[in-house]
C-alpha cells in the first residue's frame, strides 16, 4: 500500500528523521495562507500523488509569492499528473504539500528494500541523488553503496556508519547521518513497510541534513496489525475498478484490452493473460478469484470484468481441482442467468468431471462457448471478440465441434 | 524414492480444527497420507479426523513420531507455527498460509539457521498448494487425482498452474515423482534452485518441469545451477509475459521491479542455460513429453 509523501515525512520525522517544515492544502488559499504561516520567502509547492517523477511531469513549482502558490496551485487541483510512473490516465491531485524551500548543497539517495536474494532488509544509498534510481545504477553503478540488516539485531550503527563514510559525508554530519538511517531503519521494520525511500536526502547550505522527498509502501498482508497505517489508504490514488473489487476480497488489476479474464489461481490468471496475448488478443485484466472458485465469486466476478466497458469478449478459466467442474459450471450458468451480459463468454473448464461440466454448458441454453485448452479457450475468445465464426458477436459453439 | 515425502512419512496438521484444515486433513489421510496428528494450542485431547490433537509440536512429535507438518494457520500466526515445527524437531514443513507479513517470514529465515544444516527442517511455501509424491503421501491442498505416479519432478510457484501441468501430463499418461510447490510469496522457505537440487539427487526423477512466474531473482538463480550442475533435463512455463512492471499480480512475489525479474528476461536467461521453455501452458504436458523421448 502506498502513501503520500506529506504522510511519509510525518511518519519518518516521529523516528528522529529530519524534515523540512512543511503544511497540507486543500485549496489554493490554503496553500497561500499556510505558506504565510510557514513564513520565508521561498516555498515549493508539491502535488500529493501516489508516484514518483512527479518533478518533471509538473507536480512540484517553486514560488516566490502568494499568487504564485495560488496559480500553481489553481494548475494542479483537480487535474490528473501523468508522470512515467502512473500510466497515461494519470493520478487525481486533490492535497498539495507546501514546503519552504530550503538551499542544499548535496543530494544523496537512500533507500530501503526487501532483498529477494539475500531475504533480507537491504540499504541502497547514492551520492548522486536526486536522480532516479534507476537512472543512477544505469549511469553511475559504482555512486551506489549496499548494505544488508541482519534481522536477529537489525541495524547496526557502525553500518550507518560505514554508508556515511561511503557516501563521502563530512565527518561533523556522520552523527545526523547515522541518525537518519536508524530512523528510517526503524520505521521500516517497525510499520511493516517494503519500501523506504529518501530521494533526495540533502545536505542543506547550513550543514543540516534534510530529507526532502520520502517515500513508503507497507506490506498489504501487515496491515492488519497496523491501524493507523492502514487508514492512510487513499481510494483517489486508486483505479476505481481495483478499489471495487479489493472491497470485495477479488484480486483484480485493470488493463487496457478489450478481453476480459476469470480465472482461479494468481500463476493461471497470469497465463490465461500471456496466452490470450499469443492468440492475437489483448487482456482487459488480471482476476485472481481463488482456488475456491464457489458461484457466488464467479457472479461477483463476471459483474466486475464486464462494469468495465472495453470487455468485448469474457473468457473464463477455472481449474476445478478439489471442486468439480460440473459444480463450477453451474455456477457459471446461475451467475449468467442472474446477470445476462451482452458480450461472449468463453468457458475453459479443466480438472475433475469436466466433461459432466461441458455438458452442463452446452445445454443451458446461453451463449456460453465452452473450450478445452486454454490455448483453445484464448482462440475463441479472440475470435468471438473480433466477431468471427459467422460474424454475430454472441453466438455459441458446441465444445469440440469447431 | 521421490523427494521430501513418502510412505514412511509421519505427518501432523498444524491448525487442525479450523474449517479448512480439517477438509484438506481428511483429503489428505484419503489419499493414504500417514496423518498422525495435530496441533491446536489450547486443544490438546481433542479428537479430530481420527487424529489426537495436541497442544504443542513437542509433544506432538514425542507421542507421535512425527517427521512431517502441514501449516495450515491464518496469516497472522503462521511464522510462530513454522518456527515451532523447525524447533520442535520436524524434518519437512508445507505451510499453505497465504498473507504472512513479509519480514515475518524474514525471521523465520533467520530463526531456521539456528540449527545446524543436517537438522534444519525444509520448509516449502507459504503461500503454496503442497506437495505430492503420488502413490505415497500428500502434504497439501491439491487434488491428488490429477497426479500419476512416475518419473517427472515438479516445481512451481504457483498452485493451479502446477494442476494445468499435472493433469496435461496424466492426459498423456506421464506421471510425476514429486510435485513441490514453493508459494508465491517474496520471502519463502525454500526456492527453485533448492528443489532443483534435490530433483537432481534423486533416483526416481529423470525430468523436471520448473514453472516460474515474474518478480524475484530465484528462476535465474536456478538457471546458473542447471547450466553448471543439473544433469537431467529441466523444462520450464514462465508466466507473466503480458504483466505490466511494478504491479503486484495476485502473489506476493509476483512483481517486477528489476532487472531479470519480466518474464521474457527470465525465458531468455533460462533458455540460455538450456532449459526448453514451453511458449504457453497447453504446450507444458507436449514439451514434456517430447523432452522424455529425446533422453529416453
Amino acid at each position: 500500500m502506498d502513501i503520500h509523501e506529506y504522510q511519509a515525512k510525518e511518519i519518518l520525522a516521529g523516528f528522529g528523521v529530519a524534515v523540512p517544515p512543511g503544511a497540507l492544502a486543500y485549496s489554493p488559499e490554503q496553500a497561500a495562507y499556510r505558506a504565510r504561516e510557514l513564513g520565508g520567502d521561498r516555498w515549493i509547492v508539491k502535488a500529493q500523488v501516489h508516484a514518483g517523477g512527479r518533478g518533471k511531469a509538473g507536480g512540484v513549482k517553486l514560488c516566490n509569492t502568494d499568487q504564485e502558490i495560488v496559480d500553481a496551485c489553481e494548475g494542479m487541483f483537480g487535474q490528473r499528473l501523468v508522470t512515467h510512473q502512473t500510466g497515461p490516465e494519470g493520478k487525481g491531485i486533490y492535497r498539495v504539500y507546501v514546503e519552504g524551500a530550503v538551499p542544499f548543497e548535496r543530494e544523496i539517495y537512500l533507500g530501503f528494500v526487501l532483498d529477494r536474494s539475500s531475504q533480507r532488509v537491504m540499504i541502497v544509498a547514492s551520492s548522486e541523488g536526486g536522480m532516479e534510481i534507476e537512472e543512477i545504477s544505469a549511469e553511475k553503478p559504482d555512486s551506489i553503496v549496499r548494505s544488508s540488516v541482519e534481522p536477529a539485531v537489525g541495524l547496526r550503527e557502525f553500518q550507518a556508519r560505514e554508508i556515511a563514510f561511503a557516501l563521502k559525508i563530512p565527518p561533523a554530519l556522520t552523527q545526523q547521518m547515522v541518525r537518519t538511517l536508524m530512523g528510517c531503519y526503524r520505521a521500516f521494520r517497525d510499520l511493516d513497510a517494503t519500501m523506504v525511500e529518501v530521494n533526495p536526502l540533502v545536505i542543506t547550505s547550513d550543514n543540516r541534513i534534510l530529507a526532502l522527498d520520502a517515500k513508503m509502501t507497507f506490506d498489504g498482508n501487515a496491515l492488519f496489525r497496523h491501524q493507523q497505517i492502514s487508514e492512510l489508504r487513499d481510494k483517489s490514488q486508486e483505479d476505481p475498478r481495483e478499489s471495487r473489487a479489493a472491497d470485495r476480497g477479488l484480486n483484480y488489476i485493470g488493463l487496457t484490452g478489450n478481453i476480459g479474464c476469470i480465472v482461479n489461481g494468481a500463476g493461471l490468471a497470469m497465463a490465461t493473460m500471456d496466452t490470450i496475448k499469443l492468440a492475437g488478443g489483448e487482456p482487459a485484466n488480471f482476476l485472481d478469484i481463488g482456488g475456491g472458485a464457489t458461484p457466488e465469486r464467479v457472479a461477483k466476478a463476471f459483474r466486475l470484468v464486464t462494469s468495465d466497458k472495453n470487455v468485448e469478449a469474457v473468457l473464463v478459466n477455472i481449474f476445478a481441482g478439489i471442486n468439480r467442474c460440473d459444480w463450477v459450471a453451474e455456477g457459471v450458468v446461475q451467475a449468467l442467468t442472474a446477470n445476462p451480459v451482452d458480450v461472449p463468454v468463453v468457458v475453459r473448464l479443466a480438472g475433475t468431471n469436466v466433461e459432466a461440466g461441458l455438458k452442463i454448458l452446452n445445454e443451458s441454453g446461453l451463449p456460453i462457448i465452452a473450450a478445452t485448452s486454454l490455448m483453445d479457450a484464448a482462440e475463441k475468445a479472440v475470435a468471438a471478440w473480433r466477431g468471427e465464426n459467422g460474424g454475430d458477436k454472441v453466438h455459441y459453439i458446441k465444445a469440440g465441434a469447431n | 524414492m521421490s523427494i521430501f515425502l513418502d510412505k514412511s512419512s509421519r505427518v501432523i496438521v498444524q491448525g487442525i480444527t479450523g474449517r479448512l484444515a480439517q477438509f484438506h486433513t481428511q483429503e489428505m489421510i484419503d489419499y493414504g497420507t500417514n496423518v498422525v496428528g495435530g496441533v491446536v494450542p489450547g486443544k490438546g485431547g481433542e479428537i479430530i479426523n481420527g487424529v489426537p490433537v495436541y497442544d504443542t509440536v513437542k509433544e506432538a512429535v514425542y507421542e507421535t513420531g512425527a517427521n512431517a507438518s502441514l501449516v495450515i494457520v491464518p496469516p497472522p500466526y503462521a511464522a510462530d507455527s513454522i518456527m515451532e515445527a523447525a524447533d520442535g524437531g520436524i524434518g519437512y514443513a508445507v505451510c499453505v498460509t497465504d498473507g504472512i507479513p513479509a519480514q515475518d517470514m524474514i525471521r523465520v529465515k533467520r530463526y531456521m539457521m539456528r540449527y545446524p544444516r543436517e537438522n534444519r527442517m525444509v520448509l516449502t511455501g507459504p503461500n503454496c498448494a503442497g506437495t505430492i509424491s503420488p502413490g505415497k503421501a500428500l502434504l497439501g491442498i491439491m487434488p491428488g487425482h490429477i497426479y500419476l505416479e512416475g518419473n517427472v519432478g515438479i516445481v512451481g510457484r504457483s498452485g493451479t498452474l502446477g494442476y494445468e501441468a499435472a493433469q496435461q501430463l496424466k492426459d498423456r499418461g506421464i506421471g510425476v515423482s514429486t510435485s513441490v510447490g514453493i508459494g508465491g510469496d517474496p520471502i519463502n522457505g525454500s526456492s527453485f534452485k533448492d528443489i532443483l537440487m534435490a530433483f537432481e539427487t534423486d533416483d526416481q526423477t529423470e525430468v523436471v518441469c520448473l514453472i516460474g512466474e515474474i518478480g524475484g531473482p530465484q528462476e535465474a538463480e536456478a538457471a546458473d545451477y542447471i547450466r553448471d550442475h543439473m544433469s537431467k533435463p529441466v523444462i520450464a512455463y514462465i508466466a507473466g509475459l503480458t504483466a505490466p512492471k511494478g504491479r503486484t499480480m495476485g502473489h506476493a512475489g509476483a512483481i517486477i521491479s528489476a532487472f531479470g525479474e519480466s518474464a521474457s528476461e527470465k525465458v531468455e536467461i533460462l533458455s540460455a542455460a538450456g532449459v526448453t521453455v514451453a511458449e504457453h501452458p497447453s504446450a507444458i504436458g507436449e514439451t514434456i513429453a517430447r523432452t522424455m523421448k529425446q533422453f529416453a
